[in-house]
């Protein structure tokens, strides 16, 4: 049993498919990077996973732990240990950090101390994502994930708008998140992140990487190599290779 | 006196400018005529409960006055501290020779066939006075209390907190549990004098069928403070009020809030015009409504005379039903330069988005939108009773459920 599987996963996005036929599996401590163009569906692919209405899935099968969550609510797949970290997450007008990393901590740990381990105190009393700057909502998003603890990390362009001074911060607390320290077997989380620099590579230890375009996931291999590839050649070959 | 009678005499049908036209003659003026009850013997247990959720607590304890009118009569009415005076206005009327000249003074008379109304056919209605320099650390509790079905019930008002003084008003109107239609019209006029403070807390919790006219006019002196707090969360027929202060002198301060729900088969017209008179005033303006299906409009006026002057107004508004309705108005109004005002005015859904964006974080669907429209009401509001809280709350968890 792996921690994410995908079976030949068709969605639809209002009248146009945008995924056509993913299979993806991510074993348990694994983490596996997607790479492609914008607008290829790497985004897609993890909103899907996590449950939102506008992804429609037309055909496939999504299995976490070996459980059918295809037709899952999003809240039942929080619950059983899917997290995702937004790329833009929405700004909600009164309604504070504070009482959202609450909702994510439960009784596991204190929401508060987390705050504090990442000097992000300030920002409890203020509305969420309201005026945050890039970095700022990366943090919030990430210290909302710690808070949650998910067994499957999933991240949209961690790195994007995050200035150089924030970089490191936002690579240790994803490195914490997947548990970077930890040997496999003892290493239980798993991640599937979408990069566009690789920074991440520094920070967590990436298994596999993939290409997507259109909708498909063309090749896979090691991230790093398949990351030089495309600051080499960008993703001309790739097109070649996926006609 | 005449001529004030008579200008009422002139407007007896004259419709107000704003809000659904009545037919006063609809209405009876046959109300019960319950005794002064000193220690609230005479409330039922169905009573007290439908009274606390209008934040009426029945009680002299932990109050600096109280005052209740039923219909027409006053069945309660005392001062409870030193430093504060309460009594009926018709009392007031009699033992204060200066106290005609006030009424009238902020409210006109003839503004529409209402304020005529509260003029030739008074019921009564409480005279609120904080002494100069008097701190008032409890509240005094007011009740406007319809009792009998189809009364026509008229009031009128007279806060007064003089120089230095701090005054927490608290007022609740309702009905009684079996009554659900009348009429009630409110001219309050309030004086917050030199370095001041009012803090006005009004909460509707009126019979479905009941249509309510309050005519509000508020004067602050220099360095003085009006915050008013309005919270209509239960159904109502017809609401229409535009309350207006003006800040007479340099350095008050006026900021008006309000949570507003308007359910199926409500039409709520409800604003706040704040007249900036003096140098150095500030004002804010904060109007936060739901519809759940019915209608409403927040209107909001700034109007700066003065330079120096600090203003912002803030209309939200959150349709949670596929039938309601939700105006936002805002107007600023600047007569001179040098005048700093602003406003904000936002009408909409509940964004998918948002939901989902809570309910990826744990949250069932139902607590990822309680938890958006509790964000959305979350105006500050001190010394709410606490059975308020718990109205607000449920209001709160009812409201997201038609989504």
């Amino acid at each position: 049993m792996s921690m994410l599987q995908v079976k030949d996963l068709w969605v639809d996005i209002e009248d146009k498919t945008v995924l056509k036929g993913i299979n993806l599996e991510i074993p348990y401590g694994e983490t596996h990077i997607l790479f492609g163009k914008n607008g290829s569906g790497k985004s897609t692919l993890l909103m899907t996973i996590m449950g939102f209405a506008r992804y429609r899935v037309r055909q496939g099968t999504i299995y976490f732990q070996g459980r059918d969550i295809t037709h899952a609510p999003t809240s039942e797949r929080a619950r059983l240990g899917l997290g995702l970290a937004f790329q833009r997450p929405p700004t909600i007008r009164g309604v504070k950090t504070a009482d959202i990393l609450r909702a994510c901590a439960g009784d596991r740990v204190s929401y508060q101390a987390l705050a504090a381990a990442y000097d992000f105190t300030p920002f409890l009393e203020r509305e969420i994502n309201y005026g945050f700057s890039g970095g700022e909502i990366k943090r919030s998003e990430l210290l909302q994930l710690l808070a949650q603890d998910p067994a499957l990390v999933m991240l949209d362009e961690p790195e994007s708008g995050v200035d150089m001074e924030n970089l490191q911060v936002v690579g240790e607390i994803i490195g914490k998140l997947l548990q970077k320290d930890r040997r496999r077997p003892r290493r239980e989380k798993s991640g599937l992140i979408i990069t566009h620099t690789g920074f991440i590579l520094d920070y967590v230890n990436a298994d596999t990487g993939y290409i997507m375009m259109d909708g498909r996931l063309l090749c896979s291999g090691n991230p790093r190599e398949i990351l030089d590839h495309i600051k080499k050649f960008g993703y001309v070959e790739c097109e070649k290779c996926g006609r | 006196m005449r001529q004030v009678r008579e200008r009422a005499e002139k407007s007896r049908h004259k419709p107000a400018a704003l809000g659904p036209d009545l037919d006063l003659e609809a209405f009876s003026r046959v109300g019960s005529t319950p005794k002064y009850d000193p220690d609230y013997r005479g409330f039922t247990p169905e009573e007290r409960d439908r009274l606390l959720k209008a934040g009426i607590e029945l009680t002299d304890q932990e109050h600096a006055g109280t005052f209740f009118q039923a219909d027409a009569a006053v069945v309660h009415c005392r001062g409870n501290q030193p430093g504060v005076e309460v009594k009926t206005i018709v009392e007031a009327l009699q033992e204060y020779d200066w106290l005609p000249d006030l009424l009238w003074s902020l409210v006109a008379v003839d503004a529409d066939k209402y304020t005529a109304r509260a003029e030739l056919a008074l019921d009564n209605g409480y005279f609120i006075r904080a002494l100069p320099g008097a701190v008032l650390k409890e509240p005094v509790e007011s009740c406007l209390y319809l009792r009998t079905d189809r009364f026509s019930q008229h009031v009128h008002n007279v806060v007064i907190v003089e120089p230095g003084a701090d005054l927490n008003v608290i007022t609740g109107c309702t009905t009684h549990p079996a009554v659900t239609s009348g009429l009630h019209i409110g001219v309050s006029e309030f004086f917050v004098r030199q370095g001041g403070r009012l803090t006005f807390t009004m909460i509707h919790n009126w019979g479905e069928d009941v249509h309510v006219r309050p005519r509000t006019g508020v004067l602050v002196e220099e360095n003085g403070q009006y915050i008013s707090n309005y919270i209509l969360l239960k159904p109502v027929k017809t609401v229409q009020m535009y309350p207006t202060v003006t800040l007479a002198g340099e350095g008050a301060v006026a900021r008006l809030q309000s949570i507003i729900i308007a359910h199926p088969g409500s039409e709520l017209d409800i604003g706040g015009r704040v007249i900036l008179q003096a140098p150095y005033t500030r004002a804010e303006v904060i109007a936060r409504s739901i519809t759940t299906g019915g209608d409403s409009i927040a209107r909001g006026h700034l109007i700066g005379l003065a330079p120096e002057i600090k203003a912002h107004l803030e209309c939200r508004g959150l349709i949670l039903s596929e039938k309601g309705r939700m105006y936002a108005v805002p107007e600023l109004e600047g007569r001179v330069a040098g005048v700093d005002m602003s406003h904000e005015a936002a009408v909409g859904r509940i964004a998918q988005e948002e939901i989902e964006y809570l309910m990826a974080r744990g949250l069932d669907e139902d607590e990822a939108v309680s938890t958006i429209v509790r964000g959305f009401l979350s105006v500050k509001i001190e010394g709410l009773p606490p059975a308020l809280e718990d109205e607000l709350e449920a209001a709160i968890q009812e409201s997201g459920k038609g989504m």
